[in-house]
């Protein structure tokens, strides 16, 4: 008799999604799968709206990154009224998106982390989950609560001083920037009472990498086979192989850390990244066309930025780089869990970004806008907090958009979130006729390490928890959890 | 120079000048009547039916009625602001306004009156109507989902020798503002802005400058709409 288990919704992520886990007789697992069960139709509601108005549309699909949609379709929106692409706006206008985007990877890694990942960490994979959760951190590590909310608010503070608003702003337009920073902002940012100042903002973020260091050292043998398989990796890089989120050139690894893809302008992606569509999910399935569907697929996100790019561009960051990149004898690291471990190197580096920008003069004086020739199309890439974003579109001649392809963070991730489910569920699942709630939760942690984002995938509102059935040869339900 | 006319809106002593009508009258005396049709200087169209007040038992809207010595006019009472209030409502269920992504949000008029009367939910239900947007024009987009049909384009923008670049068609619920696309082809920018400018809503959009002005900046941001009338006196 084989067996199914349906876990729906995931909890402490963003959006719906469930996961289904099909057993053989033997409770081997013989298949699982990691489903989108939203719709949201944003490609094709954008079409026939202004041109312009698509940075400030399109960022509604989310709530937690709406910084990055606003960005990269800003970014392409750039190409199309000749601004070019990321060297061709002003000082000001790149230096003010800049600013905004470091603020947001800033708030989302640390909401991805102490909100939505620390209890896992803090309290372990399968304690109670009645402290398992948010206000249990709140409870029982004060302190560290408080770090990660002030955290988040200071990012939050620099989009509204960047975007006009913390959450849905308007401040990237077509060809560069709406406002500039004002000396009373800069002055807040830089020196404001504690906590909220960058350098106190440094310090929190050195002192949550040694929170996971410690938890790793504690924890290794998990930490290091805990969905941990070979995957590619890509991700935007600086011309010079520097790590760099807002812009760059496309890069792609090999699980051994060989180049697969070369360095190549985003504006033609299409010649590069493909996209299977498959009957189970609203998600589709990028890959590496020169690959093939079975081979190209890839990791993106904190992990593999840091297996793509050569150094990191701060001070601080790059010494924890290179203890990252020791760590694996410099080839990819392909450790699921290490995710947080990336992701918080790279909170490190928004933090020291943020400081060196808030003590750029440009923010503060220059011309916002620029722009050229108008185009036809346009594509904006962006490393969104969760991984690479694709922002693709057409306009006619009466300004109209006639075509959107986005391909989203999460999009590009769904081969291996499905894959570190089907590990985790093999290694902790198979052989086991009884389902737990720990093993209900490792395979929300596994998701949770690279995404709790699922709605912007599929262009959903409302909670997002988590179930387990069990079902079986039959397809017939014999068991559930739900939580 | 003529004599002021004496009147009262809401006991309040008011004076006008003659010929002047009710809304007018009442803002240069620092009483704010809203309205979303009303234009100084513009012909009153009496459109949108928001500046009713109640003069003598009657119901009459403020921008067509001509202030008369002695007027006791009615026009803060929970009744009338409720009617106003219902008239917002309808405009907003009667087309798609989504203003989240709406380039005229923080200076559309329609919504500042909707926070002035802390509209929550329309007690009426959406109809939401399909509607096709006129992007043609070089200069102009038009944005037929949230035109409120007020006139004040048709009424106020018009070419050198007087001709009618804005117009209605179609008749009764379908009626739709349309653009003349030979003489919008040859407007100015600054006639284009000033098109843009005069309608009280997001459906008359200057082209390619959306959101350029900064949130914080913009004109309802920071002042309900009518606190300005309110300052006066």
């Amino acid at each position: 008799m084989t067996k199914k288990i349906t876990i729906e919704p995931v909890t402490r992520v963003e959006g719906h999604g469930k996961v289904t886990i099909h057993l053989d007789e033997n409770n081997n697992v013989v298949q699982s799968r990691l489903h989108i069960v939203e719709f949201r139709g944003f490609e094709r509601f954008v079409q026939g709206r202004p041109y312009w108005e698509a940075p400030v549309l399109v960022q509604r699909l989310c709530g937690i990154c709406p910084v990055s949609h606003h960005l990269a379709a800003a970014k392409a929106m750039d190409v199309i009224v000749g601004a070019g692409t990321g060297e061709g706006l002003t000082p000001t206008g790149d230096k003010m998106r800049r600013l905004m985007h470091y603020g947001q990877m800033f708030q989302s890694h640390a909401l991805h982390f102490f909100h939505l990942c620390s209890p896992d960490i803090l309290f372990g994979i399968d304690a109670d989950p009645a402290i398992r959760n948010v206000i249990g951190v709140i409870q029982e590590f004060k302190d560290l609560a408080v770090q990660g909310v002030m955290m988040r608010k200071y990012g939050q503070e620099i989009i509204k001083a960047t975007a006009g608003k913390k959450i849905h702003g308007t401040g990237a337009i077509p060809g560069g920037i709406n406002k500039h920073l004002s000396q009373e902002e800069k002055d807040g940012f830089l020196n404001g009472a504690d906590p909220l100042n960058i350098d106190k903002m440094i310090e929190w973020s050195k002192a949550s990498i040694d929170l996971f260091r410690d938890y790793h050292a504690k924890n290794k043998e998990l930490v290091d086979s805990f969905a941990a398989f070979p995957s590619n990796h890509l991700s935007l890089v600086r011309k010079d192989g520097a790590l760099d989120l807002y812009h760059g050139v496309l890069r792609a690894v090999d699980a051994e850390g060989k180049k697969i893809l070369h360095d190549v302008d985003y504006q033609d992606y299409l010649k590069y990244i493909g996209e299977e569509v498959r009957n189970w999910s609203y998600m589709k399935f990028p890959y590496l066309l020169e690959f093939g569907e079975q081979e190209g697929w890839y990791r993106v996100g904190p992990l593999a930025r840091l297996n793509t790019c050569d150094f990191i561009p701060s001070p601080l960051a790059q010494k924890e780089f290179e203890e990252f990149k020791a760590y694996t004898n410099g080839k990819p690291n392909n450790m699921s869990l290490h995710y947080h471990w990336a992701r918080l190197i790279e909170l490190l580096h928004s933090a020291e970004m943020m400081k060196e920008l808030l003590n750029d003069p440009d923010l503060m004086e220059g011309e916002l806008t620029t722009k050229g020739k108008k185009q036809n199309e346009g594509v904006g890439l962006i490393e969104a907090p969760r991984g690479t974003l694709f922002h693709h579109y057409k306009i006619n001649e009466k300004d109209e958009i006639t075509m959107a392809n986005l391909i989203v963070s999460t999009t590009n991730n769904n081969d291996p979130m499905n894959l570190a489910v089907k590990s985790v569920a093999e290694n902790m699942i198979s052989g086991e006729s009884k389902i737990t709630e720990g093993m209900l939760n490792a395979v929300e942690v596994a998701i949770r390490a690279y995404d709790p984002c699922l709605s912007c995938a599929t262009h959903a509102l409302g909670q997002m928890p988590l179930e387990i059935s069990l079902f079986d040869k039959s397809n017939q339900l014999i068991d559930r959890k739900r939580n | 120079m003529s004599e002021k006319i004496k009147f009262t809106i809401d006991g309040k002593e008011c004076y006008a000048e003659p010929g002047q009508n009710v809304l007018d009258a009442a803002a240069d005396n620092g009483v704010y009547i809203p309205s979303l049709c009303h234009v100084r200087g513009l012909i009153p169209a009496g459109s949108c039916r928001i500046c009713n007040v109640k003069i003598a038992g009657r119901n009459m809207t403020a921008c067509t009625t001509p202030v008369e010595e002695g007027m006791e006019i009615e026009n803060d009472t929970a009744e009338l602001q409720d009617m106003r209030k219902a008239i917002v409502e309808m405009l907003f269920v009667e087309g798609n306004h989504f203003c989240p992504a709406c380039e005229k949000s923080g200076n559309c008029e329609l919504q500042a009156l909707a926070y002035r009367f802390q509209m929550m939910v329309p007690r009426f239900p959406y109809e939401f109507p399909l509607r096709k947007p006129d992007s043609t024009a070089p200069k102009l987009w038009i944005e037929r989902n949230r035109c409120i049909k007020c006139k004040r384009c048709v009424r106020s923008i018009k070419t050198a020798d007087g001709k009618n670049i804005f117009a209605f068609r179609k008749r009764g619920h379908e009626v739709e503002i349309q653009i003349d696309h030979e003489l919008a082809a040859q407007m100015t920018d600054e006639e284009a802005k000033k098109a843009a400018d005069i309608c009280p809503v997001g459906s008359i959009l200057y082209k390619e400058k959306g959101f350029s002005e900064p949130i914080g900046t913009r004109k309802f941001d920071k002042n309900a709409i009518g606190s300005d009338i309110e300052k006066v006196v």
